[in-house]
């Protein structure tokens, strides 16, 4: 049987980012874990244990953290060309100077600029994109995880992703990474 | 980027994320694998989207704060109600 506990790191990590706040992030880790605990009978044996914490984690922050929030969470997201980081940063003379593609990509944004992106993202594309694209979850784990079909997971991943690049991108342009208005 | 020319790298792009993602069947997967192997532009977006993807994950990690281990742990003890555990998935 797989262990719970080292799922934390992971948890952690998203409840960080869906609370934006280390303190209710660590509370919604233990609420996460007692639920689990306390409903470990319903966990199917065989079936993948991360995902079913992860089902819990959603939950519990819809169900708790959500309801507490005093403005009413922003649900669109304006629409974003494909390939928008690519076609802005693809060309970079940083890129294509010889040092390899992943080094560039890695050193274009700092933790700090990665984090602020992905959060900025409204509720439910966050949580899809850091599925999907932190946690690696396949797409009919998320929409099990987050109770939605499974079109509606692809849509907010792929409108997620471009909002998310456009926001790396804003950061690039407000450090002079790229000039203002390219 | 300049390969908006063939009906392959249109496709292609489209069907991107899907095959990042390991979401196409083996036969559009193979196609794609087809065209990246003889289209540079494709190959070079492609590659930019996956080290992005990974940079992304790399970056967003959090280190377990100190203490929250032993608290959760200590919750779970205390709902057990002092009985030793076996173990299972919530060894504490």
């Amino acid at each position: 049987m797989g262990q719970a506990m080292e799922h934390m790191p992971s948890l952690y990590t998203a409840a960080l980012r869906m609370t934006r706040n280390p303190a209710d992030a660590e509370d919604l880790v233990q609420e996460t874990y007692l639920k689990a605990y306390r409903s470990f009978d319903s966990f199917q044996e065989g079936t993948n244990l991360k995902a079913w914490l992860y089902k819990i984690l959603t939950n519990t922050f819809i169900n708790s953290y959500r309801a507490r929030r005093r403005r009413p969470e922003q649900t669109e997201l304006d629409d974003v060309e494909d390939l928008y980081l690519y076609r802005r940063l693809g060309g970079l003379e940083a890129v294509a100077a010889g040092r390899s593609a992943e080094e560039e990509v890695m050193d274009l944004f700092t933790d700090a600029e990665v984090k602020d992106a992905l959060e900025s993202l409204p509720e439910q594309f966050r949580m899809a994109v850091l599925l999907a694209d932190v946690e690696g979850f396949s797409y009919k784990e998320i929409a099990d995880i987050m109770d939605v079909p499974i079109g509606t997971v692809m849509s907010r991943i792929h409108r997620g992703r471009r909002a998310l690049q456009k926001a790396l991108y804003e950061f690039g342009q407000a450090r002079g990474l790229v000039a203002q208005g390219r | 980027m300049d390969t908006t020319g063939g009906d392959d790298c249109g496709d292609s792009i489209t069907r991107l994320y899907y095959f990042l993602d390991g979401e196409l069947t083996e036969e559009r997967r193979a196609a794609i694998s087809r065209h990246l192997d003889e289209c540079g532009p494709c190959l070079s977006a492609f590659d930019f989207e996956a080290e992005l993807r990974q940079m992304i994950a790399f970056r967003c990690r959090e280190r377990v704060p100190d203490g929250l281990l032993d608290r959760i742990a200590a919750a779970i003890r205390q709902e057990k109600g002092g009985l030793d555990g076996l173990g299972g998935p919530f060894p504490v």
